[in-house]
């Protein structure tokens, strides 16, 4: 299909590839116990989190990475990278951020002044610049309903018993390769408590960009959800186009009590690299999540639209009776992307459910990869699983692959699997031309409707923003 | 006054050259059916108009309103007036019918600098529509033609139609698959559409659709070129002597 138009928009259509022009603190690259202490002593930690990240070093020594994903890249050098990077004057009230900063994140859509925030829905957000968090919102006012929300290196100064007790209970310090390297040198990320009771006011988010250069970003999320609370949390990403890779390995622990409710979005957007596959971010992540109580539930909804390399499988751990987890995914590689991402469901509880919805998108020379787990322990009684998982192909130069396992103890279990590879027709985009619709306006048309059961899923405004950004990615993509 | 005419089109799909130099001049306002036996070129006819991927123009030329057309992105044929009822309308999963019905429209509302129509005024729009074809109202919130049956896809071509007021309109064996109730309906439809300035090219290979819609031409297409144009008085003639019969203008 001849269109010159669509040739032309084909690459360098990552929108927000900027730079902040920003001092920036940054340390030399490389990792041993003195950079842990650097970090340690930047962040004002007691002498029991150094004495931690120096165990997970320690371990991580002892460990080699992972390379069993469908993902092929050049190795990384862990000593070129410099663990931590903070914009100067790093300071608490809003009067004192640096205004660029602020400019920023407004050109990100996102407003760190509470009195600017559009009336209707409220959204907390946590703005995490490299290695530190800038600023929290409307804190105080969460507050008064006894929701702790601030940035993890408050929270180890401040609320050690809340963290002790959890950091490292749902993905332990050396789960893998990257969880442990990340237990090292993690330096900013988000804690929220939610008490027993209560249903969270307002969204909360954090929204991480990486801006330094030959920096990594190690970012460590922690989530408490007390019995019969509920909280709806949003992350977002981006980071400036540059030449080289950078590393983006982070570690999100959700703890689900009795009864309660984490739902649990990201919009990835990290840059994605070039068309030959230059630059972009490799985006090694581990998230996990544990229902720890009889009716607890869990939902992750993901969409992936960044990343020159992606490996992240949001997990659930389904110990109590009835609960539920639930896993919502839409991934897209273009360019020379490749992710290789799904989810694990562990049933331990009785009666335990799980769901998996699958989406992947693949265009140009992407290849993307749909790995999943589903485990059904002997004492899951009456554990069922629906997973579907499909794949679209827009072109004939890029991949889908699907791996799904399982492991069923328990042969009462229900589990039932679907999966599909459809290709978007030239018929289909005909009919639809044939009516008037400019063919990039068909195709996004066309993967809206195969990506309707995920964003479906995500809250109202964030859902919106996910349709326009996966326009902009696949923008070209066809031609 | 014609709208539309096609002079020596060659045209060939694949290898195989299908149109040989066929010469047809729409009259503005008229309806005009195509027959002819299998494999004489009737789709790919309505494909060359439409600009289908599948088709290359090797000769000859098709004029619409005076423009030559043949280099035309197929959405810009579509936004200038023109309108195919499809012979196989394609699935598209997920894609809410009523959200594509809507766009189409407003993308034609756009192009003609008008103004565009929100949801409400759009469903407002298309009820009186959806009683006349006998189609339900949950056929607009499901997935585009998505697990139709034949008869529902029809209508919901002609619903297109009615919803476009296209000025050429093609239709593309829409007879096929129709039970006798469906077909009235469709056929009402079309009727609706017949104002004295709107063209049809009805293309068939049946004469049952002509009871309903009464043409005022019909061609014979036949080895890829029209061998014979008549008015109505011939569909009886072909009904009794077959395509064989026909003798070259």
């Amino acid at each position: 299909m001849a269109n010159e138009g669509l040739d032309t928009a084909i690459s360098g259509e990552y929108e927000l590839g900027f730079e902040i022009d920003i001092e920036t603190d940054i340390i030399e690259p490389g990792l041993d116990i003195d950079t842990l202490k650097f970090i340690s002593k930047k962040k004002e930690e007691p002498e029991w989190m150094l004495d931690l990240r120096i165990k997970a070093l320690k371990k991580w020594e002892t460990m080699t990475e992972p390379h069993w994903g469908k993902l092929d890249y050049t190795p990384i050098d862990y000593q070129s990278i410099s663990y931590f990077a903070a914009p100067k004057e790093q300071i608490d009230s809003l009067d004192e951020v640096d205004p660029k900063i602020l400019e920023a994140y407004e050109k990100l859509g996102i407003s760190l002044d509470e009195q600017k925030q559009l009336a209707g829905v409220k959204v907390a957000v946590d703005a995490v610049v490299d290695s530190v968090s800038v600023k929290t919102t409307y804190s105080e006012e969460l507050e008064k309903h006894g929701v702790i929300f601030c940035s993890i290196s408050e929270a180890i100064r401040d609320y050690p018993e809340l963290v002790k007790k959890y950091m490292f209970s749902v993905v332990p310090m050396a789960d893998n390769y990257f969880a442990a390297l990340n237990s090292a040198v993690f330096t900013d990320g988000t804690f929220v408590y939610i008490p027993k009771g209560v249903r969270c006011p307002m969204e909360l988010s954090t929204y991480f960009r990486i801006n330094a250069m030959n920096t990594g970003q190690f970012e460590r999320t922690l989530i408490i959800a007390d019995e019969g609370s509920h909280v709806s949390y949003n992350e977002g990403c981006s980071a400036p186009t540059r030449d080289d890779h950078q590393l983006h390995a982070a570690v999100v622990e959700l703890v689900i009590l009795k009864d309660a409710e984490i739902k649990y979005s990201t919009i990835q957007n990290w840059y994605p690299g070039d068309e030959t596959g230059k630059g972009g971010i490799y985006n090694f992540v581990t998230k996990r999540a544990i229902c720890e109580g009889e009716n607890a539930k869990v939902s992750w909804t993901q969409v992936e639209t960044g990343s020159a390399i992606t490996w992240k499988y949001p997990s659930c751990i389904l110990k109590g009776d009835n609960s539920v987890g639930e896993f919502y995914s839409v991934a897209v590689t273009t360019l020379a992307q490749q992710a290789d991402t799904g989810t694990k469901m562990i049933h331990i509880g009785k009666n335990t459910k799980s769901t998996i919805i699958s989406k992947g998108i693949s265009a140009m020379k992407g290849q993307n990869t749909y790995r999943g787990l589903v485990k059904i322990n002997s004492s899951a009684v009456g554990a069922r699983n629906y997973s579907e998982c499909d794949s679209l192909l827009i072109g004939s130069e890029c991949g889908a692959h699907t791996f799904p396992y399982l492991e069923s103890k328990d042969t009462q279990g229900q589990v039932e699997h679907e999966a599909t590879t459809s290709k978007i027709s030239d018929e289909q985009l005909f009919y639809l031309r044939q009516r008037g619709i400019t063919e990039e306006d068909a195709v996004s048309m066309i993967v809206h409707g195969f990506c309707k059961q995920v964003f479906s899923q995500l809250p109202m405004e964030y859902a919106v923003e996910a349709k326009a950004l996966l326009e902009l990615t696949l923008e070209g993509s066809v031609g | 006054m014609s709208i539309m005419k096609i002079e020596n089109l060659e045209a060939k799909i694949g290898d195989k050259n299908i149109l040989k130099g066929l010469n047809l001049e729409l009259e503005a306002g008229k309806v005009h059916a195509i027959m002819g036996p299998n494999g004489a070129g009737k789709s790919t006819l309505s494909k060359t108009i439409v600009g289908h991927y599948d088709v290359e123009i090797t000769g000859g030329d098709i004029t619409y309103k005076g423009k030559s057309i043949k280099d035309m992105e197929p959405e810009e044929r579509a936004l200038e007036g023109i309108f195919l009822s499809f012979q196989h309308p394609v699935e598209i999963p997920g894609v809410n019918n009523a959200y594509f019905l809507r766009t189409a429209l407003n993308a034609k509302l756009k192009y003609e600098g008008k103004e565009e129509l929100n949801a409400a005024e759009f469903l407002r729009a298309m009820k009186k529509h959806l009683e006349m074809l006998g189609m339900k109202s949950d056929m607009i919130s499901r997935s585009l033609n998505e697990g139709f049956s034949g008869g529902e896809k029809k209508r919901n071509e002609i619903l297109q139609m009615l919803i476009l007021e296209p000025e050429v309109i093609i239709l593309d064996e829409i007879d096929s698959g129709l039970d006798i109730d469906a077909l009235r309906q469709v056929s009402e439809g079309i009727n609706k559409m017949k104002d004295g300035k709107r063209t049809f090219l009805v293309i068939t290979h049946y004469s049952r659709i002509l009871d309903y819609i009464e043409p005022d031409y019909i061609h014979v297409l036949k080895d890829g070129k029209v061998i014979k144009t008549a008015g109505p008085e011939l569909v009886p003639y072909l009904e009794e002597h077959g395509y064989d019969g026909i003798k070259e203008d």
